[in-house]
């Protein structure tokens, strides 16, 4: 067998060797997991005890209160009546056929998802957008965090902290963080130069400069992106119920490995009708808050 | 009039290089070499901003910069206040150089000592026009009641009352520029610099921003450093002129001096279609007096008349300008006694015309009377004449077919 020639079979490296390869790779990181793996996970440890304590309060309010909540911040965001029944007409709907507590814990999933991914990939988009570098190395990685398969990146991240809700959050962050830091970057950039100018003129300090003009002019860009990003979140609430985070994604997996369709159904559709509300009051927001384009309050 | 103490100048740049690009260094030494701005671009990739400009700009005036488009207008404008750094050379104003300014003393220069109106306006789009009237002196952390105050103070100025609520899109052209004007206006800075700020607007508004401005400076003073690619608007509103040609300055100097004296051919065809007639005062085209009369008696006028050339002269007193007398009235009369005084029945009636006067409106009068008039200013004092022949020749042939069409 070793006799094949090059031209019918490629080349291709030595097992020994390429398994050598894998073995040091994984014995490597293993080792790094198993010396820091415990520090990681005690500077994670705040984090968990919030997400914990969010998903027991979201768990423990009565229904029609968490409606009441979410139709009130829906009717704030967009003001029109119209989306408010569409989104209470949608809990309801979610309670009734039996998925209240699992829509409950990935809404909690989501919300501090959303606003890590907020914490990390603002700050970091805005440093791309004023250097150049930054630019350039981070945009690389960003490409790579969109394409490469979800599945890929779990392993380390279980590797290093097992299975459980922080590895789940760590994995939709890195999945759904890309959009907010990419449109920040692109916000603030597409700033018009000289009302940039502009302020400089006046004696503005960077800050004031960052603040008072750049943020607030790429602020309609920055809104898409971070809707991109609670989009991604949730599209990623199935893949990380694989390493163990509670919700709507547990049914899912289950009904593709017993064969429920049903099951996995309604659950889908749960996982759309929280999107699509996220989505349309995210978005009426957004829009409101532009009102200065001038075109928006004969809406 | 006792002529002032040549004052130091607010602003004055030396020796002023800007190469655009990431390494100025072999460019820079093209440059110094005589080589032109293309050889330049194609050998380095790097673009000459400016080159060697050296400007003095007073307290008080109004500082029109001209030239083509990418002749380094902006530039230039721009590195008065530091929005761009140059490559070389130093910026001094009101005997400070900008260039040891630390990022801080930079800002608080850029917030006391000047302000800046801009071609598009780069008007704050998410703040509503009072706001932006008022961004000035928030940055510099003026209370807000304050602010609103004087912010409606300079809405008002510039005719915009009423409109503080609106935002930036919901008004035309030539109100935002009105705002933008506003906003530089507001925090009182002594310096106004304005980058083609009414090029973006109609001919109508624009004229009626020139008048605006021209009113405020009236009454502001402030020194204003105002570009243009218009000639016509330079005209109008320029004490000086200084005129750009890829990034070199090739002409200085008070708006009839580039008129009349252009430097070259570059300056010439700029200033070719200018409505000369509009844009020049008596004053720039008068010679002086070829005769002047001070004598009491006839024959001693006949005396001064001699060897003056036209056969006129223009009768002056101590309380000033009497009128023009002929050598032919003067003969006359000198028959019946050279000794008589020269009386008032003497003399011609020729309008007389001041120096400040356009020449547009004093163009029928020259065409209509038989001698060159006198120019007189506001005390009655005699300051020179103006003959039918300089006025054809400054104004061209453009002049010979107006007048035959008025007369
Ligand atoms: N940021 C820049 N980077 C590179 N080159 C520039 C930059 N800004 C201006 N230039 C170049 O400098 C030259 C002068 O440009 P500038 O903007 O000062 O011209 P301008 O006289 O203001 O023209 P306009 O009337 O069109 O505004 C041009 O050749 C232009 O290409
Ligand atoms: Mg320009």
């Amino acid at each position: 067998m070793a006799e094949q020639s090059w031209i019918n079979a490629f080349p291709d490296m030595d097992r020994a060797d390429l398994l050598a390869i894998r073995k040091t790779l994984d014995s490597a990181y293993r080792a790094f997991s198993r010396q820091y793996g415990d520090a990681i996970e005690s500077f994670f440890s705040p984090l968990l005890s919030f997400l914990i304590w969010f998903e027991k309060l979201l768990l423990a309010t009565p229904w029609w209160l968490v409606i009441m909540v979410v139709a009130a911040l829906a009717y704030l965001a967009s003001r029109s009546w119209k989306l408010v029944f569409g989104v209470v007409g949608a809990f309801l709907a979610i309670g009734y056929f039996g998925m209240w507590d699992n829509t409950m814990r990935t809404m909690s999933i989501i919300i501090v998802c959303t606003l890590l991914s907020i914490a990390i990939g603002v700050p970091i988009g805005i440093m791309m957008a004023r250097s150049q570098r930054m630019q350039a190395v981070v945009t690389p990685i960003l490409d790579v965090m969109q394409t490469m398969p979800a599945f890929v990146y779990l392993i380390p991240v279980v590797m290093l902290l097992g299975i459980g809700k922080i590895p789940g959050v760590i994995a939709v962050v890195i999945y759904a963080v890309p959009p907010v830091i990419r449109l920040t970057n692109l916000g603030i950039r597409l700033v018009d130069r000289e009302v940039l100018e502009a302020s400089t003129a006046f004696g503005a300090s960077s800050w004031q400069r960052l603040f008072g003009v750049q943020l607030p002019l790429a602020l309609p860009t920055i809104m898409a992106g971070i809707n991109q990003t609670i989009m991604m979140a949730l599209a990623m609430v199935v893949i990380a119920s694989m390493i163990g985070v509670k919700g709507l994604g547990q049914p899912v997996l289950k009904s593709i490995t017993n064969q429920y369709f049903t099951l996995g159904l309604f659950n889908g559709l749960a996982i759309v009708a929280l999107a699509i509300i996220f989505d349309r009051v995210f978005q009426a927001y957004a829009r409101r808050i532009q009102k200065h384009a001038g075109d928006a309050k004969d809406g | 009039m006792a002529e002032s103490v040549q004052e130091a100048p607010l602003i004055e740049v030396s020796g002023l290089y800007k190469i655009y690009g990431p390494d100025p260094a072999p460019a820079m030494a093209l440059l110094r070499a005589g080589h032109p701005k293309e050889e330049i671009l194609e050998r380095t990739g790097h673009t000459v901003g400016l080159q060697d400009i050296n400007l003095r700009i007073n307290r008080g005036e109004i500082f029109v910069v001209m030239g083509l488009s990418g002749s380094g207008k902006s530039t230039l404008i721009r590195h008065f206040n530091r929005l761009i750094d140059p490559t070389e050379g130093r910026i001094v104003i009101d005997g400070t150089d900008v260039m040891q300014l630390s990022q801080r003393a930079l800002e608080t220069f850029r917030r006391k000592r000047m302000s800046m109106v801009f071609q598009r306006f780069g008007l704050m789009p998410h703040l509503n026009v009072i706001d932006n009237v008022a961004y000035g002196l928030r940055v510099q952390g003026v209370g807000r009641a304050e602010r609103r105050r004087r912010a409606e103070h300079w809405l008002n100025m510039v005719g915009l009352d009423g409109y503080g609520s609106q935002f930036p899109a919901q008004l035309s052209g030539g109100q935002q520029q009105r705002v933008g004007l506003a906003r530089a206006l507001c925090t009182d800075a002594d310096i106004l610099l304005m980058d083609e700020a009414f090029s973006a607007l109609d001919p109508l508004i624009r004229s009626e921003m020139q008048d605006q401005l021209i009113a405020l400076q009236e009454e502001l003073h402030k020194t204003i450093v105002f570009i243009t690619h218009d000639l016509d608007e330079a005209l109008r509103l320029g004490d000086r002129i200084a005129i750009l040609k890829d990034g070199v300055l090739v002409q200085e100097g008070a708006p009839a001096d580039i008129l009349l004296r252009p430097a070259d051919d570059y300056v010439e065809a700029f200033v070719k279609d200018v409505n000369r007639a509009r844009a020049l005062t008596v004053e720039t085209v008068m010679k002086p007096p070829a005769c002047r009369i001070t004598a009491a008696t006839i024959g001693e006028a006949l005396e001064q008349m001699r060897g003056a050339a036209g056969g006129y002269g223009y009768y002056v007193t101590d309380e000033g300008y009497q009128g023009l007398v002929l050598q032919e009235t003067l003969e006359q009369a000198a028959r019946r006694g050279p000794a008589n005084a020269l009386k008032e029945d003497l003399l011609q009636d020729v309008p007389a015309i001041s120096p400040d006067d356009l020449l547009e409106a004093v163009i029928p009068e020259t065409l209509d009377a038989d001698y060159p008039l006198p120019v007189v200013d506001e005390d009655g004092g005699l300051r020179g004449e103006l003959t039918r022949a300089s006025l054809a020749q400054v104004l061209g042939d453009r002049a010979e077919a107006r007048s035959s069409a008025g007369s």
